[in-house]
């Protein structure tokens, strides 16, 4: 081994480190979702795909129409939503348990990156794994429906915000789990109920007035629905209260999870 | 401005296990500079400290001037950390752990690059640079693990047990690597238990027990405190029983091996002499034990204070003056019996 260049004078420009720094966990997550392909980007589009072809081909057909719209049609935005969601939510739950469990979320925590850049870095990790199986899931949707386009800007902010929103949860679980089961239990007993019942499948509109009113307590619905209403032009939900909602949600989960950052919680003994 | 400075550092896990009981520490800038103790001593809570791994419970510690608590920022960015337990993604390749690093610290890309090349190189990993780093044998993985530290060119660095499980041959490489690291100007602390090793190195040291330093000197002057040192004698003919050398005490651990224990005012020619007068050739001779070493079990089992070993005429082997201790009681005992010189 030969000598190495002498020891340089910290980087005091701390917005290049921050910058530079959110970008190194962008891509590093970037790197790994293709990495892991398999795990990560198949698994949606496969499953959109027997939906399509179960309730959509098969079931649909005894359907019928469902707000107005041919039941594929309808079901689409739904669908990609909830790849959406669980891509969001499973990307970051797993990337950041996971570098607790292997130790290598020491990496970042021993370097001059604040926690608040740390959390940003890893919910665009999340965002990217989100809106590219939605965008492969709106590939297959394409395959078996017309998706009409009324209000773009609408489909894209949903789509950022619902997928920032559930990587912000999914960086919460990974603060608190303690082992792999609990990376497990929210998805399974929390986010698949709420999905399912979030108008992913149907109007609201067929519920008893009970439970719509239950229903709309429920945040995905608003969620896909303003989705929805991006591709249709319909929604069960005014998309203005689904657009604050949204943004305080995403406000309030970041601010909480830079509050634990700092905190240690999970992280630091 | 020292590398690095301490004040009454203090931590208590939440089990209730002080790990730190206030620490007092200067680490001068420039120097290499050994932090040794026993296990469960503080060591790599007092890192974990300083590098933000770990809470501290009081008291305060700069890094060339800048409060860890004040500016965390600019303090975590002067530090370089090699840890105890791997803590890279074995799934990753050594080429884009390194290169992440450098970005954590804002290197930019093409930068990182031409520094993951240099580093690997260096440390002998840039053939194994694209593979998963799993599959990498114990000894790169400490490599990998330097070399990651060094992406960012810190003005400190750290390293807790750098060559542990590593073969002598690479160690004996890396001991190069660190001295000319250390030559042009980062200040280093190696935690370690080879004391070979500290010993090497290290310009300056401190022990740490029980969460109290108990002693903090140049290594040159700790090692001269060490008045005793036993020989061991490989014998050409056989003996049965110890030659019996006026002044000092023989014993014979077998037929051809005798040990001699002389204080540092005695001449080793008199002992020669005195062997050769009895016919008694001697084959070749050793250092029973690493110099340090010695010291080093005195000061953290409280056995007495270094430089305080009974030695002399016709002085018994002398067994430890002090009752054997573990912990902060007997470390503190220890500290008590330095002389007032020595403590910091």
């Amino acid at each position: 081994m030969s000598a190495v260049a002498g020891a340089a004078a910290p980087p005091v420009n701390l917005n290049v480190v921050r910058w530079i720094g959110f970008q190194t966990i962008v891509i590093r997550e970037y790197g790994r979702i293709i990495r892991i392909w398999g795990q990560t980007i198949v698994p949606s589009v496969v499953t959109a795909t027997l939906y399509f072809v179960i309730f959509g081909s098969l079931i649909g057909r005894r359907v019928g129409a469902m707000g107005g719209f041919d039941y594929k049609q309808y079901i689409a935005p739904g669908l990609i939503m909830m790849s959406v969601i669980t891509n969001s939510y499973g990307n970051v739950v797993a990337s950041f348990f996971g570098a607790k469990f292997g130790k290598h979320v020491e990496e970042m925590l021993v370097s001059p990156l604040p926690n608040w850049v740390i959390v940003a870095g890893y919910a665009a990790g999340g965002v990217v794994r989100g809106l590219l199986v939605g965008a492969a899931v709106t590939v297959v949707s394409l395959l078996f429906t017309h998706l009409s386009v009324q209000h773009l800007p609408v489909i894209v902010a949903a789509g950022l915000l619902t997928s920032l929103i559930f990587a912000l949860g999914g960086f919460l679980n990974a603060l608190f789990a303690k082992n792999f089961d609990q990376v497990n239990w929210i998805p399974t007993f929390v986010l698949t109920p709420l999905t399912y019942f979030g108008g992913v499948f149907y109007s609201v509109t067929l519920l008893p007035q009970w439970a719509q009113q239950v229903s709309y307590v429920n945040p995905i619905l608003h969620m896909v629905n303003a989705f929805r209403f991006g591709f249709l032009g319909v929604s069960d939900v005014s998309v203005g209260l689904a657009f604050a909602l949204m943004l305080a949600a995403a406000a309030a989960l970041f601010a909480i999870a830079v509050a634990l950052m700092n905190r240690g919680a999970g992280i630091r003994e | 401005m020292n590398a690095l400075s301490v004040r009454g550092l203090t931590k208590t896990y939440r089990n209730g296990v002080q790990a730190l009981s206030g620490v007092d520490l200067e680490v001068e800038r420039g120097d290499f500079f050994a932090l040794l103790g026993p296990n469960g001593a503080g060591k790599t809570t007092l890192i974990g400290i300083i590098t933000s791994l770990v809470n501290k419970t009081g008291g305060e510690a700069r890094v060339f001037g800048y409060d860890i608590d004040r500016e965390p920022e600019a303090a975590k960015a002067c530090i370089g950390i090699v840890p105890q337990e791997l803590n890279f993604n074995m799934f990753e390749s050594p080429y884009t752990i390194v290169v992440n690093q450098a970005g954590f610290y804002g290197i930019p890309r093409a930068v990182a690059r031409e520094r993951a090349e240099k580093y690997l190189k260096q440390l002998q990993l840039w053939d194994k640079r694209r593979g998963i780093s799993r599959a990498l044998s114990g000894g790169m993985k400490r490599r990998l693990m330097i070399a990651r530290a060094l992406m960012h060119e810190p003005r400190l660095l750290i390293l807790d047990e750098p060559t542990a499980g590593v073969d002598i041959e690479i160690r004996r490489s890396m001991w190069e690597f660190l001295r000319e690291i250390n030559a042009r100007g980062t200040t280093i602390i190696l935690t370690t238990h080879y004391l070979e090793e500290a010993e090497t190195l290290c310009r300056n040291i401190a022990i740490i027990s029980g969460g109290r330093i108990v002693e903090r000197d140049r290594m040159s002057s700790l090692l001269r405190r060490l008045h005793v040192a036993t020989f061991v004698l490989n014998l050409r003919d056989s003996l049965s029983v110890a030659p019996r050398l006026d002044g000092y005490v023989t014993t014979l651990v077998d037929d051809h091996t005798l040990e001699v224990e002389v204080s540092a005012e005695e001449s080793l020619n008199d002992i020669f002499a005195r062997l050769t007068a009895l016919g008694i050739e001697v084959l070749s001779m050793r250092n029973k034990v690493n110099r340090l070493e010695e010291i080093f079990m005195q000061l953290v089992e409280g056995r007495g204070t270094a430089g305080e070993g009974a030695h002399g005429e016709a002085a018994p082997a002398q067994p430890a003056t002090a009752p054997a201790g573990t912990g902060q009681e007997a470390s503190a005992a220890a500290a008590a019996r330095l002389p007032a010189g020595a403590r910091r």
